[in-house]
Formats: C-alpha cells, structure tokens, sequence
C-alpha cells in the first residue's frame, strides 16, 4: 500500500491522533530535530522513511541497500546532525559492517539505527532476533511497546546517542512497527547543528587507533549499565507477586493483558540488562517468568547472572509471534478452551496481480523447465504453483552469485543445464549488481533476467536510482540498467517484452544455446504502482473448448465453470487487467477484449 | 554518571504501581477479514479513528508486504477504556467484518460465543480455483450459519458498483456493520471525512450509505 502521508498533514493540527509505530517514529524523528534519515524499503520498516519523505527540511533517501543507508547516516551524525538509518532484520546484516565499527569510532550528533524484526514471518525470509547485533556491538538497544513509546523511544535514543557517543539500535517488530495507537504529539526541537568531526584518533579507523577505541567500547558498556539501572526507560508494575514478568516491547502488552494484576518489570532497554533492578525485582517475587519473541535474548542473560527463571522459553516458543491467549495458556500451562477452525477450508496463498509483468516471464520458465535461482521481491511468487519456476530464493542479490555457482558446480559434474537468475531492478541494485560483475570476471555462463517494472514492488511501490525520482517525489537521474550490465562486460545484453510470450520463448531458447553470461532485461512497469488499467478480456463460450491451456497464466481473474461436455474458462471483469497471457496460451483463440 | 532527562517526567526508576490496575480491560474487538487489494485497511482506520474521536484508547493491528498480493487479509481492531494488545486471540471477537465469504469462514474460531457476523457473499477464487487444482466449496454459508447466530449476508460488491466503484465496498462494508459498532453514528461520518481521501469522500459516503440501508 502506497503510504498518502494523510496522518502526518492532520497531525500537525491535532495534538492526539493515531499513528503506527512507524509514523510515531517519523514524528519521533522530526520532534528530535533529526536532520538525515537514510533507508532501503523493507516490510515491516518500509513507513518510517515514507513518512519523512514528505517533511521539508529533512533530508530522506532511499539508499541503495541498507548498508549505504546506514552510512549515509554515519556521514550525516559525522557532519554534526541528528541522523537515522531504518530497515528491516535482515537488512541489518547488510549493515553490519559499518554498524560493527561505528561503534568504535562513536558519533558526533546522535545516530540511530532503527530495525524493524518480522516474528510470524509475515513477508520475511527468516525469523532472526537483532538484539544480538546490540550485544555483539555492545552498543544500546531499546525496544518500544506502543506507538506512544516508539515516539519517545527515539527521542531518548538520540540523547542517549549523544549522552554516550555511540550508536544506538531502535528495535520493533511487526506489531510495534504496523500497529497503530495513540499517540500525543509535541513540539519540535531544534538542536543547534554540531558542525564536522574532526578526530583522528576517534574517527579513523587504523588499527593503532581502533586498539584505543576498543578500550572505550568496553569502558562504555559499563557506563551504559549503570545508567541502564535508574533509566525511566526500564519500568516496574508493582502488582501481585505469585509470580513476576520480565518483558520487553510487544511481548509487554501480551502479558498485561494475560496477567493483568501480575508484577511486571518492563524492560525498554533490551541492552544492556539494568542487572541490579532485575535482581530487586526477581527477588520481590515467588516465581520469575521471562516472556520475550524468538530468542530467549533476556533470558540467558538473566540465568548468567546467577538469576532462577522458572518460566521461559522452556514453555514459550522460539518461532512465530505471541498473542495475550498464548502467553495466558503457556505460562499458566493449561490450554484455554478453544473453538476448532474451520476444517479443510482452502488456502489463500498471495499470488502475481492480475496485469503483473512476471506472469508472463514465469509461464515461459515452467513451461521450459529452466533451473531458476531466485530473489527477494513479488517475483518470488514465481516459485508457488501453477508455475512453480524458482527454485531457490535465499537473500537479496543472491539469485545472480548462486546462479554462478551453480553454473560452475553443474558444468564440474558434467551436467549441460543453465541456470536463469531472476531479479528485480530495485534488488539488483540492491546487491545484485556485484553478483554480475563477479560472475562476468570469473567466465561464468548463466542467463541473468531483470524484470524492472519501475519501482520496489513488494514493499508498496517506493523510488530507487532507476525510477528517475528521489524518495520525495523529485526528478532524479535515473540509472540506465542496460548500459551498466554492458559496461560491466556483461556479453549480450537484450531487452524483452515479458507479455509476449511467443518472444520469450524463442529469446530463451536462444540464450541457452549461446554461450553467456547474457542479461534479458523487461522494462514493463508494475500494474499496481502505476495504477496501468487496461480493457479486460472476455471469453467466446462458443469457441471455447475447456482446454484449460490458459489457466497455467495462474492468474485469479480466470476461472474454470464444468458446465456441459467440455466445461469452459470464464474471466472476471472487475478483476481482470487486460494483460493477455491467458490469451496468448489460448488454443482456440476464444480470448478477445471486450 | 550520565543521564536522562525524565520520561513521562516521573522519577526513575518508575513505579507505575497501580495505574492500570482496576482499570475497565473491557474492549470491543473487531476482526476485518478479506482478500488483499479489497480495501480492508481503510475500514479498520475509520473504525479506529471513530474510537479516539469518541474519546476511546484503540488500536488497530494489519499486515503490510507479502500478504497483500491477493492473499488472505485480516486487520484487527479494538478499543475500550485501555487497551494492552493490539491483536484479537481466538474466542475474543465481537464483530467479524468478511469482505469474502471464505475469509469470513476463516476466522470463525475467532468469535465469542455470541459475536456477530457480517459479510459480503460475493466468493472471489484462490488461485487454485483459478487453476482448476480446487474447487470454491459450495457450503460456505452452510458453515457459517452452522456456527454463528447474528450473522448479516449480503452482496456488498452490488452495493459499491452501485454507488459507482467496486473499491467502495469498505465503505458499503462499514455501513452495514453500523448497527454492530458501539459507537456514535455522526462520529463515525466524522471519521469517514478525516480519513477519506476528499476526492472520493463523495462516492464513498453514497457507498456507506448503501450499507447502512441494507441493514435497516
């Protein structure tokens, strides 16, 4: 979904109003006097930058991937500004090289990294925890409940940023990030600038100087733990004390509203522990529960300290996100009565919109049976039936580099089978732009396809170096995708209309024969972002003859009615996009625009 | 040793003691199911918005990213005098909103024994039905009347190409879930011209009042 930034206009107005955890990160920002906000699109951060795209006087990007985002960010706080890097779980992997040494350097102005974690998965491709990216930089991180708190959650990060001169990790998850609440609004702050760093032992990383900043890494920590032990972030709920609950971010809300009368230390800062408080607060209570999602993060650390938890991960799952329901029947272990589901209903997986540029790519490289290495973006949905076409999808860029190795290890096997890399434009940007140069140097042969429909689809539509607009909506040079993979020395380099499929065929039967690495490149643009409505198609029932050959174009305006001898395929008007796949797969040409 | 200034401008560490305690947890949960790219989202802001202009703590819970590529959506919102999580566990729901009657079937587990169903019985095929790999079952509302006793059938689709547009059926939506919300009418129309984009308020007030007409 296209974020309209209504929320924000309205909420200059109205002091209380309702925002997402993402949006009252926005406000947070502009409240604190931020100044750089750098971000690469990634569900369920995507809305942060969104948001700060439409505020004069702060400059918002969309990075080419996270690890230039936080950067970006670095530069920013270096220059003596409030600065602030976002992304999701799994781009903070991309961003950990930098993230693992500013660290060391520390800031000038406040830094911020903020990361958005996706327990259940809802549109991720793993389930990983970043507070162990807080611990492994031994650099602060908190973890706000509510929209209300990621507010002020990142307004104490960039004090405590400056307080402390290191960066600091604003960690949500989905149900932080996505939920909305409300939030009051507050004036904006307007820090005076600190102007550039200039600090060579600080600043430049060589090894005599980093053996220094090492020792202040350490020293740090344990000026952050002593602040950690009076800081308001970290909250106490005096209440029952048969047993005692040590939570943090949305797992709090489960457990208030499990326990509602329990005792509750709220941890706002996941790192580093306030280990004095936990000790007041275990020893205050019979039993110690420890509710927290994916890794028992607190918790081993609370048991290092010497501290009995008797309620943990030992009950509560590793996988997936909570509920008040699972947390009420887990902790007290006894399962809650419970209506069964429906039984046996069918499944609703998401699927290519009707209209979408890859349906048609996709039909032709199931129809060919082609090994596809694949990527993170909507053409993921390639690999779900009727196409089935990818075959692997493990992290952004990765479609392209994998794609070469396996070219390699099959050709060691003597195996004569070429693997296709499919990518997006906004992830081949992303990281996939290295793959090639890698598999271009190293003699690789495989067929490298980028479908750039013009935007980052997956993620709702956002502006990357190739739209030929910034983030604000502003004309911006717009990279020539074509022209890069050639001078990159890329051996042919083609474009393709991913519609006609009758091309397509032939342009891969083509490719296979020939020696690569090739690049195919479909300028078509994404349906859904440009808003392309185009006349739907109707089905002859006189011609048509059941043949079903047009349901492999899997798309959900089709469907099959087993009326008569034959059956026939009937198109729904309201959702069809006019793309023609189907038509084009007709045997009997019983397809025409209406 | 560093510090920082106050939050909530109480002394550290705070001790919230008995703020929330006593408290009426009592809220009103709503679940809002449908297909993605139906407009689900744009119900549940209005209904939140609805609540904090009546003066309510809500909040209000969707899923962005993946989902919405023509799969299963299911927005969640709830408010009462205070509200802690910001989802609906199963047997906690007042009010079921389907957009599509397999959605609607899909949450039933998620209802309190006497909570209300409302929903548009115009069927939209997965993708295996489009394949010819499943069949749409023909007993969908069979189920549901099999499990719910406040339950409103009707063809929302109808009612928003009526009013004009097939998009303004979370508008017809909400006006047929009229009687079911406990909250103020004219709030809600308020609440419909905060969160309506003013180009297309006027289609989507005629679409909600085809709801609301449907049902009275």
């Amino acid at each position: 979904m296209r974020h309209d930034g209504s929320h924000y206009m309205r909420s200059i107005f109205l002091k209380k109003t309702i925002l997402s955890g993402n949006e009252a990160i926005a406000r947070g920002f502009i409240e604190a006097g931020g100044k750089i906000a750098a971000a690469y699109p990634g569900t369920p951060s995507t809305e942060v930058l969104e948001t700060l795209s439409q505020v004069e006087g702060i400059h918002a990007e969309w990075s080419v991937n996270e690890k230039v985002a936080l950067e970006v960010a670095i530069g920013g706080a270096l220059s003596g500004v409030r600065s602030l890097a976002c992304m999701k779980h799994v781009g903070v992997n991309v961003a950990a090289d930098p993230l693992m040494t500013v660290a060391y350097t520390g800031i000038n102005a406040g830094l911020v990294l903020m990361a958005a974690d996706d327990p259940g998965m809802f549109s991720s491709q793993n389930e990983q925890d970043t507070r162990h990216f807080a611990r492994l930089g031994k650099i602060p991180c908190l973890e706000p409940a509510d929209s209300a708190e990621s507010k002020q959650y990142i307004k104490a990060a960039f004090e405590l940023s400056e307080s402390f001169d290191t960066p600091v990790i604003l960690r949500t998850t989905t149900r932080i990030s996505h939920c909305k609440s409300v939030v009051t609004l507050d004036a904006a702050e307007s820090p005076a600038g600190r102007g550039l760093a200039r600090d060579f032992g600080k600043y430049v990383m060589l090894p005599s100087n980093a053996k220094k900043r090492h020792v202040f890494v350490e020293d740090r920590l344990v000026r952050l733990k002593a602040w950690a032990e009076t800081s308001a972030l970290n909250q106490v709920i005096d209440g029952d004390k048969e047993i005692g609950f040590i939570t943090s971010g949305i797992s709090y809300q489960y457990v208030r509203e499990a326990f509602p009368n329990a005792s509750v230390l709220k941890l706002g800062i996941s790192f580093p522990l306030s280990e004095k408080l936990i000790r007041r607060f275990s020893a205050s209570v019979k039993k110690l529960a420890v509710v927290e999602e994916l890794d028992p993060f607190l918790e081993e650390q609370i048991k290092a300290m010497g501290i009995a938890v008797h309620l943990g991960k030992n009950l509560l799952p590793s996988c997936g996100e909570f509920s008040q329901r699972l947390v009420r029947e887990k902790i007290s272990s006894s399962p809650l009565p419970m209506k069964e589901p429906v039984s046996g209903l069918l499944l609703r997986p998401p699927t290519f919109c009707p209209g979408c540029s890859h349906r048609g790519l996709f039909t032709v490289l199931a129809k060919l049976k082609l090994y596809v290495s694949g990527d993170i973006g909507c053409y993921t949905l390639g690999a779900l039936p009727p196409f089935s076409a990818m075959h692997t999808c493990i992290c952004m860029g990765a479609s392209i580099s994998a794609a070469h190795g396996m070219a390699k290890g099959l050709a060691l096997q003597g195996v004569k089978q070429k693997p296709v890399a499919v990518i997006g434009d906004s992830t081949f940007l992303h990281s996939g732009i290295t793959g090639l140069v890698n598999m271009v140097y190293n003699g690789g042969d495989a067929i490298v396809i980028i479908m750039n429909n013009d935007t980052t689809g997956m993620t709702g539509g956002q502006e990357h170096a190739g739209t030929g607009r910034s983030a604000k909506g502003t004309a911006a040079p717009r990279l020539d995708i074509a022209k890069l993979c050639q001078a990159v020395g890329a051996k042919r380099v083609r474009e393709i209309d991913s519609y006609k499929i009758k091309d397509l065929e032939k342009i891969m039967k083509e490719e296979l024969a020939d020696e690569g690495p090739s690049v195919l490149i479909s300028n078509q643009p994404c349906v859904l972002r440009y808003r392309i409505s185009k006349k739907a198609f109707a089905v002859e029932r006189k011609t048509c003859v059941g043949c079903k050959a047009c349901l492999k174009a899997g798309c959900i305006a089709l469907s099959f009615t087993p009326e008569g001898k034959t059956g026939h395929v009937e198109i729904d008007p309201l959702l069809c996009n006019g793309c023609g796949v189907c038509a084009q797969l007709c045997t009997t040409g019983s397809m025409k625009t209406m | 040793m560093f510090d920082l200034p106050a939050i909530r401008g109480s002394p550290r560490p705070m001790i919230l003691g008995h703020l929330f305690r006593g408290v009426n947890v009592n809220v009103f949960n709503i679940l809002i199911s449908g297909v993605g790219g139906q407009g689900v989202l744009l119900t549940s802001k209005i209904i939140a918005e609805a609540a904090l202009l009546q003066g309510l703590d809500v909040k209000q819970s969707e899923v962005h990213g993946m989902a919405q590529r023509g799969g299963s959506v299911l927005s969640q919102v709830r408010f009462g005098e205070k509200v802690f999580s910001p989802i609906v566990s199963e047997g906690e729901a007042d009010l079921l909103i389907g957009f599509e009657p397999l959605e609607t079937a899909r949450y039933l587990h998620y209802l309190k024994d006497d909570g209300a169903v409302i929903y548009n019985t115009r069927p939209i095929g997965t993708i295996g039905v489009s394949i010819a790999a499943e069949k749409y079952p023909a007993d969908i509302e069979d189920i549901i009347k099999s499990r719910v006793k406040t339950i409103l059938p009707f063809d929302g689709t109808q009612l928003a190409v009526s009013a004009g547009d097939k998009r303004t059926l979370n508008l017809v939506m909400l006006g047929a879930a009229l009687r079911f919300l406990p909250l103020k009418e004219s709030i809600i129309i308020d609440a419909i011209v905060n969160t309506v984009p003013k180009k297309v308020l006027e289609i989507n007030q005629k679409a909600f009042a085809a709801g609301k007409a449907r049902v009275s």
